[in-house]
């Protein structure tokens, strides 16, 4: 009967092994982070500079750019998912449906560097003109939309990122609309109402807070991506009103000058970057779950891959 | 009547809408395969795919050392990653239905949307400074970091799914615990766990922020575990931002050789799970 | 207990019946089935379903779970298509129209069908007032007093005005069980319909709100033409004018077995199965 004694225990220590290894990650970085965390202090976060000569490091143009190409892939994912998520659980026949869910899935199986190179030679060539000469002609009284127009920016980041969180969001919400119980919807149209007023009325007010899960899951995904947007942002460490300026996201910057870094306070700053970015992300995902593990209690949390 | 005409009109054009979104995805999807298709399928031949990249400055030459490099690490990353993953997923069926329990699911979650980025700066912290050089190693347990919370999760699902009858079976022929999960409830979920195995390694396998600053790339054939070493995607990030055209269409090569290795896999996935639904 | 009839027992009986209704007076108005079938699938649910619901009378549809009792009642405001795989064949006369037409939108259909259903199912993010004026707010242009006059006079329909007056702007899944369901009628009430379709409306809730719901609905008959589907023989009996028993065949489909004033049918059934049930020696 030993091995009753000793197996509980040794899948405990594995369980055990993913908290420790969470904790392990904070700890870890907060120590090779500590030179630059005791240089900058609370300034990290505001500094506008990032001198590796003179060794001033201050992160705001990243924190910006992370939240600026963010915010861009979530006002262009989020109406396309939902919609999309409508079109597969309410409106699709159901071999339809079948055959757009799994594309959607493939999508999400795409590694991050193939999208890369896609951005790099096909978006970013296609923002450029027209989408930037049309931007420009037309709403270029706007600071959003002036400057040089060379494809690689802020813009073609966010494009890029928005087709990135495309399908973790739709098939999350998709998830979530289908767990809307139909007596609901069923309600809905016995009063008399269209289809689409059921889904605006019912069915997406009972999963909002699901929903709101999800936009948040894809929020997180953006914010730490890293290789699309490192080959389309262009790379530049300033802070540009205009979307069609170069700019620099944490995770692009870590990916960009993490090799070259020389001296240990340089390495120490772009861990903290990193650091900053972890935090984020915890926070984004930890209400996310949360959101989506209320919504879709008693089914399980598969995880989207 | 108009404000019914109106309705009307409203529920159609938004219905069409949601369905304009859909198309709008699957044609995004479309335009990025048929692209790499169409960029790197001239670029595929036998030397491509077996021979090494030459010096730089000299045209030709193949990506088989980033092959071998990615099937090492991603061989890495199931030595390290499966038995921890599944322990853990076992641990979560079978024993952890309780507090405890809960907040291990839960991190896994969030160790999951952890960028991935930061892993591979964990990493570098963790072990390239401690062994003071870049390494296939590193590579593989950075990778395996990211694995873990995919197969302890979709492992514990599938576990979940085998009826308690047939654990209660097991321990009525006297089998102790132990023997009844790893000999009985296991093999019935063998479909499942194998199925988030092989998720866990499509989405590693083409993971390039965490290599950066482990694996970290070489031109060069293995050269041992303490060595950096070469992966598909890193070749794939590095030739395409440089400014060669022969390393560009190189690259599209690469990427063509992932995404199949990828999307197979994923296939290979839907088919299994569709059988076992 | 009565003795049962040494009549033939079959589905021509209801047929019968119905015939001698509709030949008698000529008379179209209120709800009419002729031939009904209806089906998940390859699965058919309802056969041959005719029957006659009148205005400003409360008919009671009986027979144990699975008899098709619920899926008749969702033909009759088009709701049993929105399934998928569902479809209907056969007429469905509304005051001699059919609502089968291809004329006939589904849509405005049920504005003058109203459905209560089996749990009660308020519309969680919304307030007890808009969940009651939600209905009307389909179709624009009303608000202020007009809706909230239309609201109170739905509430109090539903005999729940008094409970909620103060908390218009709480949400209707605070209630309890027994007021969310009388706020579901309120809200089905409150489009002003014509027949008020009830699918088991108590099997969720305890005797005492059980008891309110009948006493509502006695209260509504004479206004609305009330189809109720119910388990219960004893709520049958105590608030319906009139019953029909369904019983599934051996394929598993739905036939009305019987249909008939309701004190008839529980002391004097024409047929076996009926009397059966109703004296408990089902199965």
């Amino acid at each position: 009967m030993r091995g009753d004694a000793v197996f509980p225990a040794v899948t405990f220590l594995a369980a055990l092994a993913i908290i420790a290894l969470m904790l392990l990650i904070v700890y870890q970085m907060t120590i090779v982070a500590l030179p630059s965390l005791e240089r900058f202090g609370a300034g990290f976060l505001t500094g506008t500079t990032w001198d590796a000569v003179t060794e001033e490091f201050g992160a705001l143009p990243a924190i910006f750019g992370t939240i600026v190409t963010s915010l861009l892939a979530l006002l262009i994912a989020v109406p396309l998912s939902i919609g999309a998520a409508i079109f597969l659980t309410e409106l699709a026949p159901s071999p339809v449906g079948n055959v757009v869910s799994f594309l959607v899935e493939l999508l999400a199986a795409i590694p991050s560097v193939v999208y890369g190179i896609w951005g790099l030679f096909v978006l970013v060539p296609l923002v450029r003109d027209p989408l930037q000469r049309v931007l420009g002609d037309y709403l270029g009284f706007l600071p959003l939309f002036q400057g040089p127009r060379f494809g690689v920016g802020v813009l073609s980041a966010g494009i890029i990122l928005a087709i990135m969180i495309l399908p973790l969001v739709t098939a999350t919400t998709r998830d979530i609309i289908r767990m809307v119980p139909s007596t609901q919807k069923e309600a809905m149209l016995a009063l008399g109402a269209t289809k689409w007023e059921t889904i605006w009325r019912a069915v997406l007010p009972y999963g909002r807070s699901g929903i709101v899960g999800a936009i948040i899951l894809g929020l997180g995904r953006a914010l730490g991506e890293t290789m699309a947007v490192t080959m389309v942002i262009g790379n530049a460490f300033k802070i540009s009103p205009s979307l069609f300026a170069p700019g620099q996201t944490m995770a692009s910057q870590i990916a960009s000058e993490f090799a070259e870094a020389t001296s240990d306070l340089y390495i120490s700053a772009l861990i903290e970057i990193g650091l900053v970015l972890l935090g984020i992300s915890l926070l984004v995902n930890i209400m996310a779950r949360l959101l989506v593990w209320r919504a879709t209690r008693g089914v399980g949390g598969r995880l989207k891959t | 009547m108009s404000t019914y005409a109106t309705r009307k009109a409203t529920n159609w054009i938004m219905l069409g809408l949601c369905g304009l979104c859909a198309i709008t995805a699957t044609v995004a999807l479309i335009a990025i395969l048929s692209y790499t298709i169409a960029k790197g399928a001239p670029a595929i031949n036998l030397q491509f795919l077996t021979s090494l990249p030459q010096p730089v400055g000299e045209t030709g030459g193949g990506i088989s050392n980033a092959i071998l490099g990615t099937l090492l690490l991603v061989g890495l990353a199931c030595v390290i990653g499966i038995p921890v993953g599944l322990l853990a997923g076992i641990y979560l069926s079978e024993f952890g239905g309780h507090r405890f329990g809960s907040v291990v699911r839960f991190t896994a979650d969030v160790l999951f949307g952890v960028p991935s980025i930061v892993i591979g700066m964990f990493v570098y912290a963790l072990v390239v400074i401690r062994m003071g050089s870049f390494s296939a190693l590193s590579g593989g347990i950075a990778l395996a970091f990211i694995m873990m919370p995919i197969i302890a999760r979709t492992a514990e699902e599938s576990l979940r799914l085998v009826p308690t009858t047939i654990r209660e079976a097991g321990l009525a022929l006297g089998i102790p615990l132990w023997r009844t999960i790893l000999s009985i409830v296991l093999p019935g979920a063998l479909t499942g766990v194998v199925t988030g195995i092989m998720l866990g390694m499509a989405r590693v396998a083409g993971e390039t922020a965490p290599l950066l600053f482990t694996a970290f790339g070489n031109r060069l054939g293995f050269q041992g575990l303490d060595n950096p070493v070469a992966a598909l995607p890193l070749q794939i990030y590095r030739y395409a931002i440089s400014p060669y055209s022969d390393w560009q269409s190189q690259a599209w090569g690469a990427a063509l050789v992932l995404i199949a290795l990828v999307l197979i896999t994923s296939v290979v996935v839907r088919i299994l799970t569709r059988k076992r639904r | 207990m009565i003795k049962s009839s040494p009549l033939p027992t079959g589905v021509t009986v209801p047929v019968r019946d119905e015939e001698r209704k509709v030949s008698n007076g000529g008379v179209q108005e209120g709800l009419v089935s002729i031939g009904l079938n209806a089906w998940y699938g390859r699965l058919l649910a309802i056969r041959n379903i005719n029957i006659h619901f009148e205005p400003k009378h409360v008919t009671a549809i009986i027979g144990p779970s699975g008899c098709g009792k619920s899926t008749l009642i969702r033909c009759f405001n088009r709701l049993h298509e929105t399934v998928p795989g569902a479809r209907v064949s056969g007429q469905v006369l509304l005051d001699g129209k059919d609502i089968y037409s291809p004329g006939t939108d589904p849509v405005q259909l049920r504005r003058r069908i109203g459905m209560v259903f089996q749990r009660p199912n308020p519309f969680p993010t919304m307030s007890i007032f808009d969940n009651v004026a939600t209905g009307i707010k389909l179709n624009g242009g009303m608000k202020g007093s007009r809706l909230a006059e239309i609201v109170e006079r739905s509430l109090r329909h539903a005999a729940l005005w008094d409970e909620v007056k103060d908390k218009l702007r709480n949400t209707g899944t605070d209630l309890s069980g027994g007021q969310q369901q009388r706020l579901c009628i309120a809200r089905a009430l409150a489009v002003e319909p014509e027949v008020l379709l009830m699918d088991e409306p108590c099997s969720a809730l305890d005797p005492i709100a059980t008891m309110k719901i009948e006493d509502l609905i006695r209260s509504l008959r004479e206004t609305y033409m009330i189809v109720i589907v119910t388990h219960n023989m004893q709520q049958a009996a105590r608030v319906s004018d009139f019953t029909g028993f369904m019983l599934a065949a051996e394929d598993r489909a739905g036939e009305l077995i019987e249909f008939g004033p309701t004190p008839q049918m529980f002391t004097n059934p024409k047929d076996k199965r009926t009397e059966d049930y109703i004296t408990g020696r089902f199965g």
